[in-house]
């Protein structure tokens, strides 16, 4: 996290790759305590790791990252859970046990980051879909849409933005 | 959409950086302070005497109290703004005002008074006191939340709360240079009063908007 700070871009990849299968398996095991289908967990997944990308500026580079990254989750489980009616606590245990165990592979995509991103702006939706769906970089999305690197940046950070504040509001 | 391509979108944005909360919050208050400054001067004014009244150091003692409130509120409510922050000792910091103004309730007491304790305690303005310091705050109310939400936290009522700490202190330092009762017994009772509902609107409000 300190090298993705530090603008690597590739460090910053890697690194939420990496929490991603911890992530899955906690939001398994909450959904299956509170007794939902498990095969929702990609959806809580994907709105954690938004949250933890437009909230890493909260994080205290002189502190250990997992608590920080923990408690992002945590709250974000219970918070998924709480809206679909009930209430759970969930065990910051759950987190510290999974992160070096893999989870099985079996995923199933989420359909609410998708869902929003059809709402958003045309040309928020086009930079978004062309980094996720076309896997094409800044500066050829910039290319692609005839726009400045730095219009398509901007794009990119509102569109995100506003995909997280739609999704928490949903 | 597949968690692989929303973590692409993710590293593609890597490189903009937020700025902390503390700068937004500072923003924020420096935006909203001039409405509620103009919204002071525009109705109630500062006192009269306010250059004689500056040589009474309980009047000066108002300011110290209220603008320590404000500062404790808003560390602790920045502390917060960190999801993994505990709340633990931050809440002794509202110790301080307290502490400030019990001892200068301490200290009028060993002076000789002209007035009665009850007199000084109920004052000659308690009512625009309890009125002023909630509507002042509103504004920093509202700058406050707004720049909270750039943050984290884990407890967004008590975040809520803090910030509506701080922004009656800071809406009971404009009110402070207006209101003619020096006495710390009135500043005790009175504007504790007048913080409680901003407090208040402060954690309901945070519980809305400040969830993660």
């Amino acid at each position: 996290m300190r090298a993705a700070n530090s603008g690597d871009d590739g460090s910053y990849h890697r690194l939420l790759k990496l929490i991603t299968p911890a992530l899955r398996a906690a939001a398994r095991k909450g959904l299956a305590r509170a007794g939902q289908p498990v095969d929702q967990s990609e959806d809580i997944v994907q709105d954690i790791l938004l949250a933890v990308h437009l909230k890493r500026h909260t994080w205290n580079p002189a502190a250990p990252f997992a608590p920080w990254l923990f408690a992002i989750a945590r709250n974000k489980l219970i918070d998924t859970l709480r809206r679909r009616g009930r209430r759970i606590f969930v065990d910051i245990d759950d987190f510290a046990e999974t992160i070096a165990s893999e989870p099985p592979a079996e995923v199933v995509p989420a359909g609410e980051v998708a869902l929003h991103l059809e709402a958003l702006p045309a040309r928020q939706r086009e930079v978004l879909q062309s980094i996720a769906v076309d896997n094409v970089s800044i500066k050829e999305t910039a290319l692609k849409l005839a726009m400045s690197e730095g219009a398509v940046r901007v794009a990119l950070h509102r569109g995100l933005a506003k995909l997280t504040d739609n999704l928490r509001d949903s | 959409m597949e968690t692989e391509q929303l973590i692409r979108i993710l590293a593609a944005d890597n490189r903009r950086r937020s700025p902390s909360v503390g700068q937004v919050l500072a923003v924020a208050l420096a935006a909203a302070f001039p409405v509620s400054l103009a919204l002071f001067l525009s109705t109630l004014g500062m006192r009269q005497d306010v250059m004689l009244a500056m040589h009474n150091p309980f009047f000066d003692l108002k300011f110290v109290v209220t603008l320590s409130l404000m500062i404790s509120a808003m560390a602790v409510g920045l502390h917060l703004s960190r999801p993994d922050a505990a709340l633990g000792g931050w809440v002794a910091l509202l110790f301080v005002p307290i502490v400030i103004l019990a001892i200068g309730i301490g200290w009028e007491t060993m002076l000789p008074q002209r007035l009665p304790m009850m007199v000084r305690l109920v004052g000659s303005n308690s009512m625009t006191c309890l009125l002023a310091i909630p509507l002042l705050s509103l504004p920093l109310l509202f700058a406050a939340l707004l720049a909270l939400r750039h943050g984290a936290t884990a407890r967004p009522v008590v975040s809520g709360a803090f910030a509506g700490l701080l922004s009656a202190g800071l809406a009971a330092t404009l009110y402070a240079s207006h209101c003619p009762d020096d006495s710390p017994l009135f500043v005790a009772t009175w504007y504790t009063m007048a913080t409680l509902p901003v407090t208040a609107i402060g954690a309901l409000a945070g519980a809305r908007i400040l969830r993660l």
